[in-house]
């Protein structure tokens, strides 16, 4: 009774001992290349480190994070003349007070120091008055609202249209697998390959343009990637391109788990075609539903290789992105702290938004 | 009427293809032209047949323009040698979590659950921040300590290694597998790791298929993390080789088009010939994701 007891634990610990050292290799990649950067990374984002610097990183605590999400409005009056009229220049505009002067190191207003205008709105032509909105990082507002835009633009396309290309390749159609290869073939692509490719097609002398002048010769080409009216149009065009395909397989592995007798038994009861896609196929998805919403909003929110590649962010910070942003401070300007605080606060959209989502979709999933 | 739905259906699948093939059909078909037809071509059907002149120049120009056999042997080896290491230690560890009862799994299983979520963009300016810091022993005739790991083949491959997605795979695909077979070894005096060796491994063939390809494509397409960590020529992969493309640019599209040719090719051969394995991974990690 003693000695198979002890036999048992003997051959419990062995167990436990062999798990791990099987799990130790990859556990410690995970803690030094995941856990570490990121715990880091949390730390960084309170000091001033910097990427090749002598000095040591000094502690700033909320610092980063001011400049970063700080906002301030102020109202700025007329320049008036002698006779008490308001200064206007050469197109009659009224001319106001200088705002350099509330935002430089010795202004009296210490909420305004070191930001930036980001646009004047209410003005008051009688009074001689208008308001101004400022935002320490006005960059990192214009990519936060690029990457919810971004995403909100691309996440019900990219979605739907991978679903259309499913049911097409899904039915009976003859070379279907030559059609579902061709159409998955740009996700395989790097998107460095993509991104060059794009950039000839869009360019001022390019594909689309020339194209476009060949049908209608009152064309004036459009330098799409150079227009801020266009630029992100045109990234998130490219980027529904290129990612499409992959979504296409995964509804498509959804598509194929519905089981055919429950498509027999609707038809047999002589439903159209319509309600056995209301009816048997949308049930059937719920789980790939959920799975791409969360998979193509985490990938629209960390747009970036694109964006490096097409347009820099520009023009006029009109394609930057949180994490162009993160890179540009971080790697570019070598401000690891100030890099590292937007990353969290990239880190912290995606986890709110897939967040979210979990709870909205999991009344679907029961 | 449903000889009308069937045409436009045809009609849609053909039109689809054209949409997703004309950029990369325009890639080969434009390397293979100077510079002056290739631009004379756009905008005319033209762009996409290969007429004129053609020739193979701007492909002699690219490898005349950079060392590009050393970039190809540095994405290999990188590639390479990241995925058979992550075959075998996600693989280990996917064992573990699928087989194996002991104490201490939860947390691990936890940890390895919440880095699903977690994007590398979060954390490659703190890592970087790290690599740049990290003391580093070397040797060279005599040990030496250095700092920063960076310009070499180590900090392209260290820390993509393990991978939850993989070891996901890999769990998901042991759990398949009857618990039968481990309990007759162990009753035969197998050690857990022989288990794992010569029964697990030996039957995982379709994992290991889906975690090779989900691990070396994105290794062969790096871009971003290299151009951070490697200034060094002798280490740079095929990817940020397009860098040397960006001077003079805008005159040189015959040899770009060559280069993105040539980076696009092996992928699109691997891709076709394992198109299973791709396929198959996508969809499963879909189903039960």
């Amino acid at each position: 009774m003693i000695l198979q007891k002890r036999n048992r634990t003997s051959i419990k610990s062995g167990e436990s001992r062999y798990a791990w050292g099987l799990a130790m290799p990859a556990l410690t990649l995970i803690v030094g290349f995941i856990v570490l950067p990121v715990t880091v990374g949390l730390g960084l984002a309170f000091t001033n480190a910097q990427l090749l610097s002598p000095t040591a990183p000094a502690f700033t605590g909320l610092s980063n994070f001011s400049t970063l999400l700080g906002v301030a409005t102020t109202t700025l009056n007329a320049e008036k003349n002698p006779d008490g009229t308001f200064v206007t220049d050469e197109n009659g505009e009224i001319v106001y007070e200088n705002l350099r002067d509330r935002t430089r190191e010795d202004s009296k207003y210490p909420n305004l120091i070191g930001k930036s205008e980001v646009r004047r709105f209410s003005e008051d032509k009688s009074q001689g008055t208008i308001k101004v909105l400022l935002a320490g990082d006005p960059s990192f507002w214009r990519s936060l609202t690029n990457t919810i835009f971004f995403a909100l633009v691309v996440v019900p396309i990219q979605g739907g249209f991978a679903l259309l290309l499913a049911l097409l390749v899904n039915s009976k159609l003859k070379g279907r697998n030559f059609f579902r290869t061709i159409y998955f073939i740009p996700t395989v692509t790097s998107m460095v390959v993509i991104s060059m490719l794009w950039r000839f097609i869009y360019q001022n002398d390019g594909l689309l343009n020339k194209s476009i002048a060949n049908v209608d010769s009152d064309y004036q080409p459009i330098d799409w990637l150079s227009n801020p009216k266009t630029a992100m149009y045109a990234i998130i065009f490219m980027s529904i391109w290129q990612a499409v395909g992959y979504h296409m397989i995964i509804w498509l592995g959804g598509l194929q788990t519905i089981p055919a007798e429950l498509y027999e038994a609707v038809r047999m009861d002589g439903a159209s075609a319509w309600h056995e896609f209301r009816y048997v196929t949308i049930p059937g998805l719920r789980h790939t539903f959920i799975f791409i919403l969360i998979t193509i909003t985490i990938a629209a929110l960390g747009l970036f290789v694109q964006v490096s590649i097409l347009t820099n962010g520009g023009p006029l910070d009109a394609t930057t992105t949180l994490v162009h942003q993160a890179f540009t401070k971080g790697y570019g300007r070598q401000q690891i702290g100030y890099g590292s605080a937007i990353s969290f606060v990239f880190f912290a959209l995606v986890l709110i938004i897939s967040l979210v989502q979990r709870v909205l979709t999991r009344k679907l999933e029961d | 009427m449903k000889t009308f739905l069937k045409v436009s259906k045809y009609f849609a699948a053909i039109f689809l293809a054209i949409f997703f093939a004309f950029p990369l059909v325009f890639m080969v078909v434009s390397s293979l032209k100077p510079d002056f037809n290739l631009l004379q071509d756009t905008g005319s059907y033209r762009a996409f047949l290969p007429v004129g002149p053609i020739s193979f120049d701007n492909y002699v120009g690219v490898f005349d323009r950079i060392p590009f056999f050393m970039f190809v042997m540095n994405s290999l080896i990188v590639a390479t040698v990241t995925t058979v290491l992550g075959l075998i230690v996600n693989s280990m560890i996917g064992f573990v979590l699928a087989r194996m009862s002991f104490r201490g799994k939860n947390p691990i299983f936890a940890i390895i659950i919440s880095t699903l979520i977690l994007p590398f963009e979060v954390m490659a300016i703190p890592l970087l921040y790290l690599m740049v810091n990290l003391p580093v022993i070397s040797f060279d005739g005599g040990f030496r300590i250095t700092k920063g790991l960076f310009n070499n083949y180590q900090v392209q491959i260290l820390p993509f290694i393990a991978s939850a997605v993989s070891i996901f795979l890999f769990m998901q695909y042991f759990k398949t597998l009857p618990k039968e077979l481990d309990e007759a070894a162990r009753v035969d005096g197998a050690s857990w790791f022989m288990i794992y060796r010569k029964i697990a491994m030996p039957l995982a063939g379709p994992a290991i298929g889906t975690v090779a390809i989900l691990t070396f494509l994105p290794m062969w397409n790096s871009y971003i993390w290299p151009v951070m960590t490697v200034q060094d020529e002798r280490y740079r992969p095929i990817m940020v080789g397009l860098q040397y493309f960006y001077v003079n640019f805008g005159t040189a599209w015959g040899q770009i088009m060559a280069y993105l040719t040539l980076l696009t090719i092996p992928v699109v051969i691997l891709f076709l010939s394992m198109q299973r394995f791709f396929v198959n991974s996508i969809a499963t990690t879909g189903v039960k994701g």
